[in-house]
């Protein structure tokens, strides 16, 4: 399973960009993309953007679970109070030979299955609490980049503790 | 995209950042307050007047303080909107989605985060030519408790910052507005004289956003 998580402002504009793999099941935190395809995961990520302007006016949660996919890319996506859109690209590794009972208990084996979603929506909230530190800052400004270390350390310890 | 990618790897974490020697950064403070932590008003009106006072600086009219004022007020109404519907318990952590949800947000949470009360009302502008106008009505700001407005500004009413601290959550909530404020004296005669600050925040959405609540709210 392999994850890329993305910050988009209000003018659709990247703000953070973060790229891991599962650490459940064994996992090792390493991200396991094609090589020959990664650079499109912006791709898919930003045009997702159009499904969600439709979806976030539809209902008034923030997390709107997987709103598109690409083949076997799901995107979910979190939208927060001021408009700024958390997206994760989530692909499941293609089980290597015909898919087992077993593995399908796995986080991420089903991307639409309830434990996922879950786990997406933990991983999630947590991300939000410390971006609503990081726009506490008084120096900081509407979709302004948020380089911190100290941000991306937290991004990265809320993916190994839930996906 | 790519030139804000990380490197990724341990190197990065020695970038030039500079912690507190506690080692405590933002991140590692509650966003939760406890409900008694509240603010000495004197040391706000002394604040509060500095800032009216460097927002006077070089300016040429009131209109020009006014947007000031606005504009020291702006990013606020952005943050609060985010700290505080995270507050909320997880079930009504709801994004505004109507005209109707944002204004109670800010007659409601938003006052009493700043104020300690809700806004005194809510009104929509009766005229039918300006179906886009919204009234929040505070009869007594707390920002012009202690502000004295010379005879020759009349027209200045320093609400304009809490002005800005709407329009900025009506911004960021997604429904683009320009917020002013109107010292304007009650209807009714009693009323006048009981609330001689009494403070109208006019709320005018952008076209869009009454095009966008047809079919939101269908």
């Amino acid at each position: 399973m392999s994850y890329y998580f993305a910050i988009v402002g209000t003018q659709d504009n990247p703000l953070f960009e973060h790229e891991f793999g599962t650490s459940k099941q064994g996992g090792d935190g390493q991200s396991r993309f094609n090589e020959q395809v990664r650079h499109l995961n912006q791709f898919i990520l930003h045009s997702s953007l159009d499904v969600v302007e439709e979806v976030q006016w539809a209902q008034g949660q923030m997390y709107l679970k997987v709103v598109d996919r690409f083949f076997n890319n799901y995107v979910s996506c979190f939208v927060t109070a001021g408009n700024v859109k958390f997206l994760l690209l989530h692909q499941p590794a293609l089980p290597p030979g015909p898919p087992t009972s077993r593995s399908s208990t796995a986080i991420g084996a089903n991307p639409t299955s309830p434990a996922t979603e879950e786990a997406i929506k933990n991983f999630f909230a947590e991300v939000y609490e410390n971006w609503i530190k990081a726009i506490m800052n008084p120096f900081y400004k509407v979709n302004m980049e948020v380089t911190s270390p100290v941000f991306r350390q937290r991004v990265a310890a809320a993916g190994r503790k839930y996906l | 995209m790519s030139n804000l990618s990380s490197s990724k790897g341990p190197g990065q974490e020695q970038s030039g950042l500079r912690l507190p020697s506690s080692g405590k950064t933002i991140y590692h403070r509650p966003l939760n307050r406890t409900r008694t932590a509240e603010l000495s008003q004197a040391s706000f009106a002394y604040l509060f007047g500095e800032m009216v006072s460097y927002a006077q600086r070089r300016v040429k009219g009131v209109n020009e303080l006014e947007q000031r004022l606005n504009a020291q007020g702006h990013p606020l109404g952005l943050k609060l909107l985010d700290l505080l519907l995270f507050r909320e318990p997880p079930r009504s952590q709801l994004r505004p989605l109507t005209i109707i949800a944002l204004l109670h947000f800010i007659k409601q949470m938003l006052w009493t985060h700043l104020f300690g009360r809700q806004a005194d009302r809510l009104e929509k502008s009766a005229n039918p030519e300006t179906p886009d106008e919204y009234m929040i009505v505070d009869n007594e700001p707390l920002v012009n408790q202690y502000i004295s407005v010379p005879r020759e500004m009349s027209q200045l009413n320093c609400a304009a910052f809490v002005a800005g601290i709407v329009e900025g959550a009506c911004d960021g909530a997604g429904f683009p507005a320009r917020v002013s404020a109107h010292t304007i004296r009650s209807p009714t005669n009693e009323e006048a004289d009981l609330w001689p600050g009494r403070t109208v925040f006019l709320v005018k959405f952008r076209p869009e956003v009454l095009e966008r609540e047809k079919y939101v709210k269908q």
